[in-house]
């Protein structure tokens, strides 16, 4: 079962307004490491053909991770608004 | 602006202790949740030891909890390369007791209960309501903001899990180190009841812990874990986020989860099971090293928003110090009021009742523990040693066998003499 599959099985209220928000200086200028493409348990992040770093940010966890491993803080990261985000039924 | 005596942030287990702490002593209290139902943002593990609590909250409030099933079975697993070696306790006094020493949960359940009990001893619980800002007046917190609304309060109580924005915003959480912090992520995989008795050989609404550790994270930092509920298991892995960024090549950490599915000691485990839901969560676990402050004026923070977790590598805890802080929390503003007053000298009183419980107690205590565990030796030297000594010793080949004694003094000369090993030796001791 590959990732996506694996968060197709949650339960999502789907914002249009990104709570995720990458800064792009900083991202390509300082951050070296680029932890957020490995560390996020949904593998949002990905490269874009020009090696930029997106966030597909509409699956997100809100677990934290990428926000806690991006010290060069790269990552504007937010809860998603009240009635938005992931909503586990089990958890 | 519409005020009340007490605003709780986050209507997990600490928040939600906090106001059973508080509920009928005539005190206006509001517990606000992000989620659209309490329980709905919150992920643990599974595992919550009810041993620790039992002072701290009555009996029978268990009595209708959802738990899933009593530990009775214990499983610790060292996974090497081609083998592994499982340790197996199981205990009647892990089934003795009310509430039982430790039960599996799903926090979808269980924390949507706890709100429902704590509404009905007249606490009003928001959902859908996230707080934006702390409200400060002369450097003092003075209630909520949410939803461009304001709500004035005496004590606002931070228990908005490990991120805590609110207590980040109060200044008393710096930079999050990721040292301090792992990832947790799991899968829910749904069995028959029958099937998850059969497979692990217990009881009906009896069940096991298994805990991994070895091959199966790298040499990183973390383990693995399952769980058994009523009619699923949970299955996931911990990893320390500063042992990810380290780590080279770097690994995509979903993909461990895959590899840990695909072994044969958990393959037949889980055989036939579907996966329902996948979640992932922040762990504290930087100790007592690491926490924020706890109080100031008017303003308190509990649960894994203060940090309060604590991994001793073979239990893994973090819901018994919610419900232990949150109730400790409550009993201190309750004392608070009675002197009519919330000031942080008044609200200290929060730390020194932490300080007699066993949730400081324990962080002290384990306060080395974070670096003992920190150590790739235990992932990597450890668990192939005992898998492969052990193998030694139970193959029959075709030559003729040595010495018991000789083949063990061999191979630990072989595999574990060295000065690390002394070294970790003497670590763990002191743990």
């Amino acid at each position: 079962m590959n990732i996506e599959a694996k968060l197709g099985l949650d339960v999502f209220g789907l914002d249009k307004k990104p709570h995720i928000a990458i800064d792009q200086q900083v991202c390509q200028a300082i951050c070296k490491l680029r932890p957020c493409l490995f560390v996020c348990p949904a593998h949002l992040y990905t490269l874009d053909p020009e090696g930029r770093v997106q966030v597909n940010w509409e699956g997100c966890l809100e677990c934290g991770a990428c926000m806690i491993a991006c010290q060069d803080k790269g990552l504007e990261w937010h809860y998603p608004r009240a009635g938005f985000g992931v909503q586990y039924r089990l958890g | 602006m519409e005020r009340v005596d007490v605003v709780i942030v986050g209507a997990g287990l600490a928040g939600l202790a906090c106001a059973y702490a508080l509920a009928g002593n005539g005190l206006d209290v509001m517990v606000v949740e992000r989620g659209d139902y309490p329980g709905a943002k919150n992920v643990s593990g599974g595992r919550l030891y009810l041993g620790p609590v039992r002072p701290y909250l009555p009996e029978d409030l268990w009595d209708h909890a959802p738990f899933e099933r009593i530990v009775s079975k214990e499983r610790l697993t060292m996974m090497a390369d081609g083998g592994s070696t499982t340790l197996e306790l199981s205990s009647v006094a892990f089934r003795r007791g009310t509430p039982p020493h430790s039960v599996t949960v799903l926090r979808g359940k269980l924390d949507r209960w706890l709100a429902d009990v704590v509404a009905e001893k007249g606490i009003l619980i928001i959902p859908k309501y996230k707080v934006e800002e702390l409200l400060l007046q002369d450097g003092k917190v003075s209630g909520i903001r949410a939803g461009g609304e304001d709500i004035g309060a005496s004590v606002v109580v931070a228990a908005d899990g490990a991120l805590s924005f609110i207590a980040e915003q109060a200044g008393w959480w710096g930079n999050h180190q990721p040292r301090n912090f792992a990832l947790g992520f799991k899968e829910i995989i749904e069995l028959p009841a029958k099937t998850i008795d059969d497979r692990f050989a217990v009881s009906p609404g009896q069940g096991a812990a298994q805990l991994f550790f070895g091959s199966i994270t790298q040499g990183l930092f973390g383990g693995g874990f399952l769980y058994t509920n009523r009619e699923s298991l949970s299955l996931g892995l911990v990893l320390g986020i500063q042992g990810l960024m380290d780590r080279q090549p770097p690994v995509e950490v979903h993909t461990l989860l895959d590899a840990f599915k695909e072994r044969p000691e958990v393959v037949p485990l889980i055989d036939g099971g579907t996966t329902v839901e996948y979640s992932a969560h922040i762990i504290p676990e930087g100790g007592i090293n690491a926490l924020p402050r706890l109080y100031g004026d008017g303003f308190l923070v509990v649960g894994d928003a203060a940090g309060l977790a604590l991994n001793m590598g073979l239990t893994v805890r973090g819901m018994d110090f919610a419900l232990a802080s949150g109730v400790i929390a409550g009993r201190a503003i309750l004392a608070a009021r009675q002197r009519g007053d919330f000031s942080a000298a008044s609200l200290a009183q929060y730390e020194a009742l932490l300080k007699n419980s066993f949730v400081l107690k324990d962080l002290a205590t384990f306060k080395k523990a974070l670096q003992v565990l920190d150590n790739p030796r235990l992932y990597t030297v450890y668990p192939q040693a005992v898998t492969g000594i052990l193998e030694q010793l139970l193959t029959i080949g075709p030559g003729p066998k040595g010495r018991l004694s000789a083949t063990v003094i061999g191979e630990i000369r072989r595999r574990l003499l060295s000065w690390e090993t002394v070294r970790d030796a003497v670590g763990f001791l002191k743990m």
